[in-house]
């Protein structure tokens, strides 16, 4: 057993070993400020961070639905947020330019009206990482929202509480780390969101060409050098990311 | 890190099973031995080209080759006619952006022949020793411009491209028809600013089709192929480019007699009559 | 001040109870469970809608139906306290009890001295600034209890409130329980399933089973003369039903009691399980009430031997230790059980 997860670990470890080893360290400082990988993370920061916002904004209520109402098709509705979690991006893809694209179902009748559409554009990039994003926000609310004791709530009721006063004092410190482990997870899929983001919003340097394009553009032509210490800096931030959360649950 | 890139690059010696269990039996160490044995059971998984040893005389077993995207509809043609003239061998095709391809051909993947769409990723892959001998034009494409059907937004001329009211698609600069497409702008003295940049001419084909992009720079071979939804507006010949189409067999090909069959059959006068029927120009041809 | 008449329906329960609470009363609802106790305490809370009757407190009606008043839990003078106290975990004692003043009102300064001085009344201020979980037991049941009484409440609700302390903490906390409970000038509906809580804490004893009251007294006239199966077990005696004629009952399911008093018509009688002797032949006591059966159980309960008797009907006899070895009763087999009439008290049901 201990000899198959030591292979399981080497497994792991090995590639991100490489992608250390053979990083361009003297090259590194003017690869990752250049242009384009300037533009790369800073697009990637700003999508992945709205997409967060959005989830936060539109995904509670969807998880207090899930979680609190009883309503008929609630499994469905629930099997239909979760979907994109398990669908290949560029399914997801596909999908949002039938809907949203310029010949999409909604997006025709916007593009008719207003001139505007989402492809190729940075809030199109959002709309890809949202779509695949949001469900891992909205699922890991809705568990917390189920497991924490509603009696806690009628006893702050009793005490005097009104329903705005319940939620903001007894139920939002009580799901507060399911929210922030829902909203982690959605950023960290937003990040490394790819195949939505190339098949609905297009690869556009400094306007739709997130981290992991610009990473996969550079593999291609062989600027292995680009392509590598993009990576780095993503694993380095993941990394960050990681060690954050873990630390604020053995804190809290 | 030689090792590990040995392990990957387990074809770089023809006999790839015995290579892995070399360097294996070299190192000595369980975990490596192990580690070797887990990427060899990955590879023979995925590859399953039987390798022919015959250096002369008949052809067979599978030949691999990889195409820039823009061949594909032509190449499928020319592999289906090379299967009958060559009864028991079976061909098949990797399309891709020539860039990309030339990045796989450097991480050693498996392929016996391959037909870039400019000279610029042939010459990194002659380059780096991975050809036999020279690699040869075998046909040149011209530029076009692709529209929805209707040309809804009216292009007439590369100029129009500009416009902020059309939006455009165009291959990434890497890739030969993106560098073909900028060396149109600076012909026409152009600045467009382009919607996206694909990472192949077919995805651009693909964003003019879905109706997402207004126009985008494609092969005249393309316009072509595409059939109706599309349209093509012609670039006249003072901006356009001639793109040149080399082929070769390459070094570490597990079908020697096939790829230089496939390339012949390519060159020879069959090949060049269905290039032809796709829109090519015969590999003679310049500008 | 509370005059509750509650009807409504929960999943399989149909509940419809009525009964009043003076001020300064307490009053211990007893029952099995899924016998609605705890609905009851939900609906005076208002957590839950009645579906009929009424509910007035203090000469406020809280909700009726019939003319679609219904004022919203948070603005009951009710306050509840449950049975694993549900102490809010994220914030200290101190802000604990101060909840329900800032709910309503008070600045979070006044509302937080306020917390601070009721915590020392009930002697716990040394947990003043800590957490629920780190609180023992009977620290939590005081600053629960704190945290209800700090707004004053006209209706105070305990549901429970010593089940999930242990055995020592217990007696202790019921001790102080009882004498908060004598000065609180609120009406308290008390719910418990330990007889000795509703005893030593309660004026009244109200017994609902299946949703509906079916005895209602002091302790002392509940649990002498038992009118359900529920409270004789409670109490622990037997409790046998039949029809009265003179000084015999003709029990339900055959066979018949000779008692001291006379009843007639429909009876319940009572026989304390330690008037029953034992025996393994037929007794020669001259006792008016012979019976037998075979050995079900033989329970030791502290210093006492409990043995039930299963023949006809079934009866508890509570004999010494010593008889155990003496009739070797763990062997099972028949028994012979003998009682005088006057160990059995009969009245109406």
């Amino acid at each position: 057993m201990a000899g198959l997860a030591g292979l399981s670990v080497l497994f792991f470890l090995l590639p991100l070993a490489g992608l250390v080893i053979r990083a361009p360290w003297g090259s590194m400082a003017s690869v990752i400020t250049s242009k384009s990988s300037l533009d790369a993370l800073g697009l990637t920061l700003v999508a992945s961070l709205a997409t967060t916002a959005l989830a936060l904004a539109f995904g509670f209520p969807l998880a207090w639905l899930l979680a609190r109402g009883r309503f008929p098709g609630q499994t469905s509705l629930r099997g239909l947020t979760t979907l994109p979690m398990v669908l290949p991006p560029v399914v997801g893809g596909i999908a949002l330019l039938m809907a949203y694209g310029r010949r999409g179902m909604i997006g025709a009748p916007l593009y008719h009206a207003t001139g505007l559409s989402l492809p190729f554009t940075t809030p199109g990039v959002i709309v890809a990482e949202s779509f695949v994003a949001m469900p891992f926000f909205v699922i890991t609310v809705e568990s917390g929202l189920r497991t924490m004791d509603t009696r806690l709530e009628d006893a702050a009721r009793s005490l005097g509480a009104s329903r705005w006063t319940v939620f903001r004092r007894v139920t939002l410190p009580l799901i507060a780390p399911s929210m922030i482990a829902g909203a982690v997870l959605a950023w960290s899929r937003a990040v490394g969101e790819f195949g939505a983001t190339i098949t609905f919003a297009g690869n556009l340097p400094g306007v739709t060409q997130t981290a992991p394009l610009a990473i996969y553009i550079s593999q291609t032509t062989n600027h292995l050098d680009e392509a590598i210490a993009l990576s780095l800096v993503l694993v380095a931030v993941s990394l960050a990311v990681m060690l954050g959360t873990r630390s604020r649950r053995r804190a809290g | 890190m030689r090792a590990v890139g040995g392990l990957i690059g387990v074809r770089r010696h023809g006999q790839r099973s015995n290579y892995g269990v070399t360097k294996a039996r070299a190192r000595g160490t369980g975990a490596k031995t192990a580690i070797c044995l887990a990427v060899l059971s990955l590879l023979a998984a995925s590859c399953s080209s039987s390798p022919s040893k015959s250096s002369s005389g008949k052809v067979t077993g599978t030949v691999v080759v990889f195409a820039a995207a823009s061949l594909k509809g032509a190449f499928d043609s020319i592999g289906t006619q090379f299967e009958k003239t060559h009864p028991g061998v079976t061909v098949r095709f990797n399309y891709a952006g020539s860039s990309s391809l030339a990045t796989q051909l450097g991480h050693a993947a498996p392929a016996d022949v391959f037909a870039s769409a400019d000279s610029r990723n042939m010459k990194k892959v002659t380059d780096g020793g991975l050809a036999t001998g020279s690699s040869k034009v075998f046909a040149h494409n011209k530029l076009e411009i692709m529209v929805a059907a209707g040309n809804p937004k009216g292009v007439k001329k590369v100029a129009d491209l500009a416009s902020k009211n059309v939006k455009v698609a165009v291959c990434a600069p890497a890739v030969p028809c993106g560098a073909y497409t900028r060396q149109v702008f600076a012909k026409a003295r152009v600045t467009v600013r382009p919607a996206t940049e694909e990472t192949s001419v077919s995805a651009v084909v693909t964003k003019v089709s879905l109706g997402e992009a207004d126009a985008g720079i494609v092969y005249t071979t393309d316009i072509k192929a595409a059939g109706k939804n599309v349209a093509g507006v012609p670039i006249p010949a003072d901006q356009n480019v001639t793109a040149e189409y080399p082929i070769v067999a390459l070094k570490d090909a597990p079908n020697h007699s096939g790829a230089t069959a496939f390339m012949d059959f390519v060159l020879s006068k069959k090949g060049q009559e269905v290039l032809s029927s796709y829109g090519f120009q015969p590999a003679g041809k310049q500008g | 001040m509370l005059e509750a008449d509650i009807q409504l329906r929960l999943s399989r329960l149909e509940l419809a109870a009525s009964f009043a609470v003076e001020a300064g009363e307490v009053v211990a609802l007893v029952g099995p469970n899924g016998s609605g106790k705890s609905t009851v305490l939900r609906a005076l809370a208002g957590l839950l809608r009645l579906a009929g009757g009424r509910v007035e407190l203090g000469g406020q009606v809280l909700e009726d139906p019939t003319s679609r008043t219904r004022i919203v839990p948070e603005k009951r003078p009710v306050a509840l306290m449950f049975q694993e106290y549900l102490l809010f975990p994220n914030m200290s004692a101190v802000d604990n009890v101060a909840f329900g003043l800032r709910a309503r009102g008070t600045d979070r300064r006044q509302a937080r001295d306020k917390a601070a001085a009721a915590l020392a009344r009930l002697g716990v201020s040394q947990v003043a600034s800590a957490r629920p979980i780190a609180m023992s037991g009977g620290q939590q049941q005081r600053v629960a209890m704190a945290r209800a009484l700090i707004t004053e409440p006209k209706l105070l609700l305990l549901d429970e409130p010593l089940a999930a302390l242990d055995v020592s903490t217990k007696a202790e906390v019921r001790r102080h329980l009882r004498s908060v409970l004598r000065e609180s000038p609120s009406a308290n509906v008390l719910v418990t399933h330990d007889l000795l809580d509703a005893v030593a804490l309660a004026h009244r004893m109200v017994v609902i089973e299946n949703g509906k009251i079916i005895q209602s007294g002091t302790p002392a006239e509940v649990t002498g003369r038992p009118r359900s199966r529920y409270v004789a077990d409670l109490t622990g005696v037997n409790l046998l039903s039949g029809t009265g004629r003179g000084t015999s009952i003709d029990l339900d399911n055959g066979g018949r009691l000779t008692t001291g008093d006379a009843s007639s018509g429909p009876a319940l009688a009572v026989i304390p399980p330690a008037a029953v002797s034992v025996y393994r032949q037929p007794p020669e006591t001259g006792d008016a009430n012979i019976w037998h059966g075979i050995i079900g159980t033989v329970d030791l309960l502290g210093d006492r031997v409990r043995v039930r008797i299963e023949g006809t009907h079934v009866i508890t006899a509570e004999v010494a230790p010593s008889a155990v070895d003496q009739l070797k009763l763990d062997d099972g087999g028949e028994l012979w059980a003998s009682f005088p009439a006057a160990a059995v008290t009969a009245y109406p049901p």
